[in-house]
């Protein structure tokens, strides 16, 4: 609980970005990916576009280029196995280099990289800028089951609880000589997840019960009420717009 | 497995999207049956459980090492509505928060790895439950075999999403054999997990275990070295045994056509795959230019499918690693239950001693 209760991927700023609401952003957000998936792959110009369209969310959000890159990694298994793709694709093929490679797949390979990073790209981007709890606020102003947010809020809030009683218990295991090193440990491995698990339902009931003490009656009051002025939602939305005007010119062209 | 942005295209992601939905709106629902008021901060705590288990690395040999997929072990812990909730907010907020898994694909993502896992799993549990004895062991043996056959089940739908929208032309044959081959692999270690895991809580915890619910002992007392019921707890002590005790016809019929089902989905699925013929026509040497129907007469044509249609006999690996899944579990689990059901019979009272 030491560690404050931001997110790994946020970043403390004050930009224009930073302060929208976050339902603008998280609508944005995801309209910008859904136009981008619906990008046809052969206009390859068009993804190049998209690409300075979120450098210039990320440069007005003061994020910088290192940081958004460095959370970029997270994709790396789908590189790998884009890399694959081209080699194991049906269709004609082309020889580059000695190795024999299938045009499809070399299309394919380029449709989820492109896509991908860019998806990816965006969810850094909006999750650098929004505060846990706004984003979870703006998931329910978004109108998401309030039930489903106040899952997702407790997931949150106690995941580094968790997470932490879980590092716990490696270390008691380890200062007492035991190390993992196939499938026979196993056994002490799954042993320490059930009783993970017990201790999580059994705070879970503790914190039920205190919120309890305290007035909880099945819903979580909002203090704040967030609201979006028209200003700030054709703020946020210019991304996406933007995005929809090299798609349709990506589809005529 | 997180499906990213732009592998699967827009309608089918819609599709998926609107599926997850309708699914977690019953999941809703059904989970304040579970939980009653208690849900969210139970459910948000599991959830929690959930994210950190899977960082849990389970070191399988030579420096590799995988970890829980977490969707059996949810369902049987906490039950299948609640699962499915706290397995979809996981998803939710690991597309949202670190950028794992496409926003476009979060529909994808909830129908494949938390509604498939958990329904296949605890549907497959609820089934050997109710057929195997009522002991505890029964209650690890099918966590094994719900999560054994919950992780290629996931695969299945997986590839039936690519096979509806994929965008790229790997064919589906090679996505097929690929996935339902590596997963049956995960799904061994991760059924291996589940069940030590739920072994565990249930040693200390069994009133926790969702699944288990129903199967607690009466106390017993031992006076003068005999086992007797305590005696407080007189009111119905009947429908215990004769609900457990279904005949054995009843058990192979459920058996049977549960083997069936699986095994005639998994088939049906592999043999839906025109593509795989072409792996298959070449490793039997049949040249490649010939109509996929040319191999009618290769040793896979007496699959048994033959009457169907063309490319259907395209069984290849993926199904007959899926049934032989099927035929290993069945068969194990029908051997420990008979060997069960002779062993309890045997002292001639209902009395189980587990001293």
């Amino acid at each position: 609980m030491g560690a404050g209760h931001a997110h790994r991927l946020y970043r403390h700023g004050h930009s224009p970005v930073h302060r929208l609401p976050a339902h603008t952003k998280l609508a944005a957000a995801f309209a910008f990916v859904v136009v981008v998936v619906s990008t046809p792959r052969e206009a390859m110009w068009a993804f190049a576009l998209y690409a300075v369209l979120l450098a210039a969310v990320a440069a007005a959000a003061r994020v910088p280029a290192g940081f958004l890159l460095k959370r970029l990694l997270i994709e790396v298994p789908f590189v790998a196995f884009a890399v694959l793709m081209p080699f194991v694709a049906e269709g004609e093929r082309v020889h580059v280099l000695g190795l024999s490679l299938s045009v499809n797949g070399l299309w394919g390979a380029w449709n989820v990289l492109a896509k991908g990073t860019l998806g990816v790209a965006a969810s850094v981007l909006l999750a650098a800028t929004t505060e846990l709890r706004e984003l979870l606020l703006g998931l329910q102003r978004l109108k998401l089951p309030p039930l489903l947010v106040q899952i997702a809020s407790f997931m949150i809030r106690y995941g580094d609880v968790i997470t932490d009683e879980m590092r716990r218990m490696r270390i008691a295991r380890e200062s007492r000589g035991f190390e993992a090193r196939g499938v026979r440990h196993w056994g002490v491995l799954a042993k320490s997840a059930g009783a993970l698990f017990i201790r999580s339902y059994e705070r879970g009931e503790r914190v039920h019960l205190a919120m309890v003490s305290r007035g909880y009656a099945g819903s979580m009051p909002v203090i704040d009420e967030v609201t979006a002025s028209r200003a700030q939602w054709s703020y946020a939305l210019a991304l996406p717009c933007a995005a929809l005007v090299v798609c349709l010119l990506g589809w005529t062209l | 497995m997180h499906v990213p942005d732009g592998f699967i295209n827009a309608p089918t992601s819609a599709a998926a999207g609107v599926v997850a939905a309708g699914a977690l709106a019953v999941s809703l629902r059904g989970a304040r049956r579970e939980l009653d008021e208690r849900t969210a901060p139970l459910a948000g705590l599991v959830a929690a459980f959930i994210f950190a288990v899977q960082m849990l690395n389970f070191p399988v040999a030579a420096g590799t090492s995988g970890h829980l997929l977490g969707g059996a072990l949810a369902a049987i812990l906490v039950g299948p509505y609640t699962g499915v909730l706290c397995v979809s907010v996981v998803l939710l907020m690991q597309g949202i928060l670190f950028a794992d898994g496409g926003l476009t694909a979060l529909g994808v993502n909830i129908t494949d790895m938390a509604i498939t896992t958990t329904v296949v799993a605890y549907a497959v549990f609820r089934g050997l439950v109710k057929v195997l004895p009522r002991r505890r062991r029964s209650v690890t043996v099918a966590s094994f075999a719900a999560a054994l056959l919950s992780v290629p089940a996931a695969a299945v739908v997986f590839t039936l999403i690519y096979a509806i929208g994929g965008t790229t032309d790997v064919s589906i044959g090679k996505v097929a054999t690929a996935m339902i081959g590596v997963h049956v692999l995960i799904g061994i270690g991760e059924a291996a997990i589940t069940a030590l895991t739920v072994g565990a809580v249930i040693a200390v915890r069994p009133d926790l275990v969702y699944g288990a619910r129903g199967l607690e002992q009466r106390l017993k007392l031992r006076v003068n070295g005999e086992l007797v019921d305590a005696p407080a707890a007189e009111p119905a002590p009947a429908p215990v045994p004769a609900a457990a005790r279904s005949s054995h016809r009843k058990l192979w019929i459920t058996g049977l056509v549960a083997s069936l089902i699986l095994a005639g989905f998994v088939s049906f699925y592999a043999s839906a795959s025109p593509d795989g013929l072409e792996k298959v026509a070449h490793d039997q040497g049949i040249d490649q230019k010939e109509k996929p129907h040319a191999n009618a007469d290769s040793p896979l044509a007496d699959y048994g499918v033959k009457d169907i249609s063309d490319a259907r006999l395209s069984g290849g690996l993926a199904g007959v690693i899926g049934v032989g899944v099927t035929v290993v579990v069945g068969s194990t689990v029908f051997w420990v239950v008979r060997r069960r059901r002779t062993d309890s019979d045997a002292p001639g009272s209902s009395v189980s001693q587990a001293a």
